[in-house]
């Protein structure tokens, strides 16, 4: 099965990028969904302007950080659901279609993701 | 039926060898089945977060009135539940992947296994700290 | 001291029957009774027909794996006490074919061990005269936690993944596997690599970590699975970055 040998060879690909996305989730989500999400929406602390934001998104470095704290968790969500679908609803007949949808996904939001920071002014 | 070849052979199969058949509800059927279910369900509240984010970006984008619009959007009752929810398994996250590091790698220094508890110790405090710096930075920066 | 104990056991006829039931048998109750103590009782005394594996009765064979109330255990180190006074389960492990009663069929298991290649595979071997080949003990101690699993099968009871995919090559055989590649006196890692990093191989693995949860051995097959990852992600990269560098 052509489909599976390529599989094979990038299956290592695929796990180091999911290791590399569950870091960056596991030390970098939580508290910016804290802020953002909660902590500004309701009050609690006060929520950057759009001015001082923007100062911030000028220096490119942040451009790559945020980048990265968007593209690489999602291709650790791309495989670990593509698994739990494997595994939890026993579907992995449908291996292709998972594959494509979970993986596409995550090349799509990156893609936005690269295109977003590009052109912000 | 005997596996060819090798001696001695193993049995391969007998028709009267009772199979069971894995319900498609094994996870509930254990509680570390179903937190494990759980942990690998927390990659969908990661990839809300992106989604979110990327909405951010966007605003970002389409200028002040946009921002604008997107905060009043975060303080919708129903995206605060969402996010409230998210933050909890995102948490979950966090907290399974910086203990279950250690094990992955077998981290030795002159010869001995550091123990794992001083990994994820170590852990831990970075992510403490990572998150005191991004802070810093989204408050006073 | 008449005090009993109930115990539910799994009974499988494959000429009369058409799926494992439950048998309730009454067995005394002894404080430093196991769950063999009790099966041993069972087809001493009540029906000699019950057939189950057994062997050591201490913990290193590694024969008496059973589902005791659907944990994998090894029934000569649970002791009733811990169930008592409720009826306590037995049943074959799970994930494997039921050959009669509380047997299971382990072809799969052992024929996935010997994909393993679990011998030292060396490029050129060390003619007698130069001696033995020496190690140190760190040395040992880098392979020594995987080489104490006396393949029980209680790993593979625990894996959700093995139920799903038989095809997946499993904790125990990984372990064996990394057992032999961490080990200094082996120079086969490369002649292991293409049957670990097929897809049923360790990518199968989803890290549940049942498997170091019921060894009985502390072997930490999980541990073994994720490091071999690593190693394999690594090789991987090595190959793209650095075609030139074929040992």
């Amino acid at each position: 099965m052509a489909g599976q040998k390529s599989q094979l060879r990038l299956e290592p690909l695929l796990w180091t990028l999911f290791s590399a996305g569950g870091v960056v989730a596991a030390f970098l989500i939580p508290v910016h969904l804290f802020l953002w999400g909660l902590a500004f929406p309701l009050g609690w602390l006060k929520a950057p302007g759009y001015l001082s934001t923007m100062a911030l998104l000028a220096h490119p470095l942040v451009r790559i950080y945020l980048f990265v704290l968007c593209s690489a968790p999602l291709f650790h969500a791309a495989h670990r659901f593509r698994y739990t679908l494997y595994d939890g609803l026993q579907i992995k007949h449908l291996n292709e279609v998972i594959n494509f949808s979970c993986y596409g996904g995550a090349v799509l939001g990156t893609a936005l993701a690269g295109y977003l920071l590009w052109t912000i002014p | 039926m005997k596996s060819s070849g090798s001696t001695p052979g193993y049995t391969l199969n007998h028709p009267r060898w009772y199979r069971a058949r894995v319900s498609t509800y094994w996870w509930l059927k254990q509680w570390v089945y179903l937190k494990f279910v759980l942990r690998e369900l927390t990659s969908v509240f990661v990839a809300f977060f992106v989604v979110t984010t990327l909405m951010q970006l966007r605003a970002f984008s389409r200028g002040p009135q946009a921002y604008e619009n997107f905060q009043k959007w975060l303080q919708n009752p129903f995206v605060i539940a969402l996010n409230v929810v998210s933050f909890l398994f995102v948490l979950y996250h966090s907290v399974t992947w910086l203990s279950l590091a250690p094990r992955a790698m077998a981290v030795r220094i002159r010869g001995k296994r550091v123990p794992d508890l001083l990994i994820s110790g170590t852990n831990y405090a970075a992510w403490l700290v990572i998150s005191a710096v991004v802070a810093w930075f989204l408050l006073w920066g | 001291m008449s005090e009993k104990i109930t115990l539910e056991v799994a009974r499988y006829s494959p000429e009369r029957d058409a799926a494992p039931h439950l048998e309730a048998f009454e067995v005394p109750f002894r404080k430093d009774w196991v769950v063999l103590d009790a099966l041993n009782y069972i087809k001493d005394k009540t029906d000699g027909s019950l057939t189950y594996r057994w062997s050591c009765r201490m913990g290193i064979c590694g024969s008496c794996g059973m589902m005791v109330n659907g944990e994998p255990k090894l029934t000569c180190a649970t002791f009733l006490a811990d169930y008592a006074p409720a009826p306590v389960r037995v049943e074959p492990l799970r994930n494997f074919p039921v050959v009669r009663d509380l047997v299971i069929a382990m072809t799969d298991f052992m024929h996935k061990l010997k994909e393993m290649k679990p011998w030292l595979i060396r490029r050129e071997e060390k003619p007698l005269s130069e001696g033995e080949y020496l190690q140190t003990p760190e040395q040992l101690d880098a392979f020594k936690q995987f080489s104490m699993c006396i393949n029980c099968m209680l790993c593979y009871a625990a894996c959700p993944v093995y139920g799903l995919d038989p095809l997946f090559a499993g904790p125990a055989a990984i372990a064996l596997a990394q057992r032999y590649n961490l080990d200094s006196r082996d120079q086969g890692a490369k002649d292991r690599f293409p049957i670990l990093s097929q897809h049923e191989g360790i990518w199968g693995c989803t890290f549940v970590g049942e498997c170091t949860q019921v060894c009985p051995k502390h072997v930490d097959p999980a541990g073994a699975i994720q490091q071999y990852k690593l190693t394999a992600a690594t090789e991987w990269f090595k190959s793209l970055l650095l075609p030139w560098s074929g040992k």
